[in-house]
Parts: structure tokens; C-alpha cells; sequence
């Protein structure tokens, strides 16, 4: 069977299996519906959190910068970790004891001010945007291969699917079907890595097998630093991004980011407890960190393969161009993997030099390449697949709903036309989410950076907006509605035009009047890694603002007084 | 009052304490002084290396926990009844 029709019929089976779940789930909770909330486990939880979590950034992109950046790339395995410690001590118990259904919603109570929530609403949509063109750009890369089209075709075919998905309202709120999405992410992750890790180093363990021996008794890691020191790229596990100053702030920005973000954060407001809120935190990290303590392996080993499949660092052993694997030709007909022979001799030369023929080795390819670069047999393959989609799909989805009903909730009912019908505030969300994939798929067809670099500015933009006013809310009796508006309006407003004018003006390039290089920068902070700036303005601004301004009224404060006690 | 007091200023010790370690095995150990760290080998693994790319995951992932256990040794001192 070729590997596109069994593709098509694992990527099938997974999805009617999440069908079905969501048939069966809906039939039996109907009656407890509103009770459904109280009774699912931390475990369970958990578990569904991490799906809706990990999304195409982490489950195509991640590996794949790592495996270019080295020990650079640690910056995304941190900050999208550690923000969970912040999350689980900072934020998720206090929002659980205060009981709101939204984070505008906490935002408006505690800052007593529409005015506030309606900020929050802007910085959610404009952070949740930029977070969906990132997985545009992972749900073209794999759809673009499935198809064996280019990449451009595939985001087309990826966008309407995306908007059926999410329509039929996707399958979110059902935690047994997110249950079944992480199963199926993690088996379509771990399995390529156990396999390659046994093979390079007879250790199945991959977070054990990086640190291990290869055949000829040297380590991986350092035959891997030789490998590519040789072929003039820097060496992998000392290669930093940029600055350690940077990689400083990329981290803080990301792990901030992480507990600003509303589809992170709404997940604990339907726990059944303040302490199930504290428990559900811990269990979702247990679960993304599966995943993201096997990516550094993954990232190394397809490193490691993808090097010495391609080029040798003899030059006799260079391999031809005509007799390049079968990976190589699929992949170059997504045009992500382009080829050019300067110097015409036919041989593939890969190098971190100017005589460099791979002109172009897209990142986001190597996560879904990597079990055809291994050789690892086609089910695999196509397993991987399926759980690319999954992620990619799932998150998504579950973007698309949040930003179209906070529009449609907090903005139209809650604030401006408070005597909407029902039918009308369906309506609004349905365009709401119509618009937001549009305009997410037109920047999807030039992303401002990798799918994990695009999801890591919009971490940048709710680190600069959402979580400053969160923390302040709960840790402070004196920050009032004037203080936490202007300071979220400081905070990502300094972070987007950092942003813009380095990316661009909405990410157009042309329009990015300082260029996006290093000597324009900020201390030498790159644009993705300016929201912890951004939140620092943000706390300042809000501190000063306060001061000068009127008191919070005692009512208030005695509403922080009950949300810090259990 | 003077009981809710004493409760989150217990609270707030113990995530100050939470976060000093968190901050210590990412951005100390990981960044700051990942070239000092890389000198020690672990396995193939070199240190600061591992940090960054192993060691903090694992205890980001305790450090939830302990807090989450933590807390409710304090919340039981504090509010028995309050299960």
C-alpha cells in the first residue's frame, strides 16, 4: 500500500475514533451536564489540557528549531514548561475561587471597570490571532505533504478543513475525546523516537538514549557536535540564540506568555476545587512532559540522521543528487526542501558555508520527516501524521472558539449590545470565527517566522498583557482600574510596535522600517522574546498610573481578600 | 482576621520559596551559568546542557506538586473544616 493511502486511512481512523468518543461522551453526560465539570478527576483533567495545549508548534515545529538552534532551542522547552509553575502557584487557584467563566470576566470584576474588559478582549484576540497563524503554518506544511502538493495548496486545503472543524464546534469541551487526542499524539510521538533511539544508540528510552552511546562508543551528542562542526555549523549543544541575555528573556517571555493565555487559564476555572485547581496543573505538566522531554531527542537524533543521510563530512562520500532518497524527492515537491548544485558537480553538498546547496531546509519538515529519513516503516510514518493533524487541528479549533466567543460574549452581549438574541450572538460568532481564519490563512501564506516562532510572539503578547493584570489582581490591594488599563495598553503596545518594526506592520515585511537584525535591537532582545519587556513596562506602568490615582473601593478589596483564602 | 493573615503570609513564603528553585534550575543553571555547568559531564550529557533541555522539566514538574501538597498540610492547619 502506498504510504499517501495509508495516511489517509490512519488520519481517518483517529478522526472517527474522535467522533465517535464525542457521540458516546454527549449521549451519556447530557443529563449531568451542568455537573459534568464537577466530577472529572485532576488525571483526566490534566490530560485534556495538555492535548488543547500542544499544538502544532509543539508537536511539528519544536523539535525541528531544535534541531538547527542546539542548545538554543532550550528556550521553547522551557518557557512552555515553566509557565505552568507560574500558572499553578500565581493564578489557576485564585481565578478558581473567584468563579468566572472567562478571563475578561475576572478582569472587569476585579478592575469593576467595562472599560477594562474590553481591553483584555483586544489583547486576547490579537495574542489568540497570532497564535492561530502559527498553526496555519504547521497545517500547511503537513497537509502540503499528505497531498504531495505545494505548500501554499496545502494551507488552502488546511483552512477549510479547519473551519469545519471548528464550526461544527470542533470537538471541544468534551474531555474524553481530548483524552483520546492526547493518546494519539503521544503514541504518534514517542513511537518514531523509541525506534530511532534504539537503533543510534540500543537504548529505547529516548531521554536516555541522548545522553548515550553510539555504536562506535563515542556519545551521541558528541559525535553529533563533531558532525556539524565539521560541516561548518556551529556546535550543537553549545550553540546559543543569540545571547544568553536573549535566551534570558525568550524563556521569561514564553513561560509569562504561557500563563496569559485564555485557553491555558479557562481550563481551571471549571476544576470542582481550589486544590483540584493546584493537582490539574501538576497533571498537565506531567503529560506535556512526556513530549517535551522526548523532543530534545528527537531534535538531536533527526539531526544526526538528516546529516549523515544527506552529506558525509568526507567529500567522496557525498552522495549524488540523482540518487537522493525518496524522503528527499516528497519533501521537494512541498517546495519546503529546495536543492540547487552551485557548483554543478551533481554531488549534494550541505554546509554551514557560503557553498551551501540546500538552499532551503524548511524547520517545520523535520518532525514529520524524520521517521522517513530514519527509514522506520510506513504505518509509522503515517501515524506521525495523524498526530501532527491532531495537535494542529485540535488547538486550532479551540482558538478559533475562544476568540469568537469572547467576541460575541464579552464584547457584543457583554458590553456593547447587552439585548442581543441568542440567535444574533451566534450569528456574530460564526462571522467572528469566518474573519479570524481568514485573516490567520492570508498571513499563514507568509508566516512572519516558523510555526513555533509565530506561536512565540503571540505568547510574547498576552506575557505583556493578560498576565501582568492576573498577578496584580490577586497579589495587590492597591492596583486599581486606571493603573491595570493603562497598563495593559503600555505593555502590548510596546510589544507589538517592537514587533512591527522589525517584523513589519503586520508582519509585512517591506513595512518593517528598523529591519529585523541584530544591531537594531533592543540590548540585542529579538522581537519573539520581547513580551517579558513588555510585561515589565506593564507592571510599572500600572504601579505609577495607581498611585496617582483614586483608591480601589473597599468592596474590591475585600473581593481579593476572599479569592486568596481556599 | 489575624488568622487569614497568618495563612497567606504562609502562602507567600512558600511561593517565594517555589519560585527561587524554579528560577535557580532555568534560568541559573540553564542560562546564566550554562557554560560553567557544560565542564561537568553527565553521561553524554554535558551538565548545563541538561539542564536546559532535561533537568528543569523535571523539576518544574515536582515543583507543582510539592506546592500543591504543601498547601494543603496549610490549608488543613488553617481550616479543618473547610474539606
Amino acid at each position: 500500500m502506498s504510504l499517501q493511502a495509508l495516511t489517509f486511512i490512519i488520519v481517518g481512523i483517529t478522526f472517527a475514533i474522535y467522533i465517535g468518543i464525542a457521540f458516546w461522551a454527549r449521549a451519556r453526560t447530557t443529563d449531568e451536564f451542568y455537573v459534568a465539570g464537577g466530577d472529572i478527576h485532576p488525571v483526566a483533567n490534566g490530560m485534556a489540557t495538555a492535548a488543547d495545549w500542544m499544538s502544532a508548534a509543539s508537536f511539528i515545529s519544536m523539535a525541528g528549531m531544535i534541531a538547527f538552534l542546539g542548545y538554543g532551542g532550550s528556550v521553547f522547552l522551557m518557557g512552555w514548561t515553566g509557565g505552568y509553575v507560574l500558572l499553578a502557584l500565581l493564578l489557576a487557584p485564585y481565578l478558581r475561587k473567584h468563579g468566572s467563566f472567562t478571563v475578561p470576566e475576572f478582569i472587569s470584576d476585579r478592575y469593576y471597570s467595562k472599560t477594562a474588559r474590553v481591553v483584555a478582549v483586544v489583547c486576547l484576540i490579537i495574542a489568540s490571532v497570532t497564535y492561530v497563524i502559527g498553526q496555519m503554518k504547521g497545517i500547511g506544511v503537513a497537509f502540503s505533504r499528505f497531498l504531495e502538493v505545494d505548500y501554499d495548496q496545502g494551507l488552502m486545503v488546511g483552512m477549510g478543513i479547519v473551519f469545519i472543524y471548528a464550526v461544527m464546534g470542533g470537538m471541544k469541551g468534551i474531555t474524553y475525546t481530548q483524552i483520546a487526542q492526547y493518546v494519539i499524539m503521544i503514541i504518534a510521538y514517542t513511537i518514531p523516537a523509541i525506534f530511532i533511539s534504539f537503533m543510534l544508540t540500543g537504548n529505547p528510552i529516548p531521554q536516555i538514549g541522548l545522553g548515550g552511546t553510539m555504536e562506535d562508543g563515542s556519545y551521541l551528542l558528541d559525535k553529533l557536535d563533531e558532525i556539524v562542526t565539521e560541516l561548518g555549523f556551529k556546535e550543537y549543544t553549545t550553540n546559543k540564540r543569540l545571547s544568553l541575555f536573549n535566551m534570558f528573556f525568550y524563556t521569561l517571555s514564553l513561560m509569562i506568555g504561557t500563563a496569559g493565555l485564555p485557553h491555558v487559564i479557562m481550563r481551571f476555572f471549571t476544576v470542582p476545587s481550589v486544590k483540584a485547581a493546584r493537582l490539574s496543573a501538576g497533571w498537565a505538566l506531567v503529560f506535556i512532559a512526556v513530549l517535551y522531554t522526548t523532543a530534545p531527542a528527537v531534535a538531536a537524533m533527526a539531526r544526526l540522521n538528516l546529516m549523515t543521510t544527506i552529506d558525509q563530512p568526507t567529500k567522496e562520500n557525498n552522495i549524488a543528487y540523482s540518487d537522493r532518497p525518496s524522503w528527499f524527492r516528497n519533501w521537494e515537491k512541498t517546495g519546503l526542501l529546495q536543492f540547487e548544485d552551485k557548483n554543478e558537480d551533481g554531488l549534494i553538498d550541505y554546509t554551514g558555508s557560503s557553498n551551501n546547496e540546500m538552499v532551503k531546509v524548511d524547520r517545520d519538515i523535520m518532525v514529520l520527516a524524520n521517521p522517513e529519513i530514519a527509514g522506520l516503516p510506513n504505518w509509522v510514518i503515517a501515524l506521525v501524521a495523524a498526530g501532527g493533524l491532531a495537535a494542529a487541528l485540535s488547538t486550532a479549533a479551540g482558538l478559533l472558539l475562544a476568540i469568537s466567543s469572547s467576541i460575541s460574549h464579552d464584547l457584543l452581549k457583554g458590553v456593547f449590545k447587552p439585548e442581543i438574541s441568542e440567535q444574533d450572538e451566534l450569528r456574530a460568532s460564526r462571522v467572528a470565527m469566518a474573519a479570524s481564519i481568514a485573516v490567520a490563512g492570508y498571513f499563514g501564506f507568509n508566516p512572519p517566522d516558523f510555526a513555533a516562532g509565530t506561536v512565540a510572539l503571540a505568547f510574547g503578547l498576552a506575557a505583556s498583557s493578560i498576565f501582568p493584570a492576573l498577578m496584580m489582581g490577586i497579589f495587590s490591594r492597591t492596583i486599581n482600574k486606571e493603573g491595570a488599563i493603562a497598563g495593559m495598553l503600555a505593555g502590548i503596545g510596546v510589544t507589538l510596535l517592537y514587533v512591527f518594526q522589525h517584523k513589519g506592520i503586520m508582519f509585512i515585511q517591506s513595512t518593517a522600517f528598523l529591519g529585523d537584525m541584530e544591531p537594531n535591537w533592543f540590548f540585542g532582545i529579538e522581537p519573539n522574546a520581547f513580551g517579558a519587556v513588555g510585561a515589565v513596562v506593564n507592571f510599572v506602568v500600572a504601579y505609577l498610573v495607581s498611585k496617582k490615582t483614586p483608591e480601589i473601593p473597599s468592596d474590591v478589596k475585600e473581593m481579593v481578600e476572599r479569592i486568596r483564602l481556599p | 482576621m489575624d488568622k487569614d493573615r497568618g495563612y497567606w503570609k504562609e502562602n507567600i513564603n512558600l511561593i517565594v520559596k517555589c519560585l527561587f528553585i524554579w528560577f535557580l534550575s532555568s534560568y541559573v543553571f540553564s542560562i546564566i551559568l550554562v557554560d560553567q555547568l557544560n565542564e561537568i559531564r553527565l553521561g553524554g550529557y554535558k551538565l548545563g546542557f541538561w539542564f536546559a533541555q532535561q533537568g528543569s522539566i523535571y523539576v518544574f514538574v515536582i515543583l507543582i506538586f510539592y506546592y500543591a501538597f504543601k498547601m494543603g498540610e496549610i490549608d488543613q492547619r488553617y481550616r479543618p473544616s473547610n474539606k
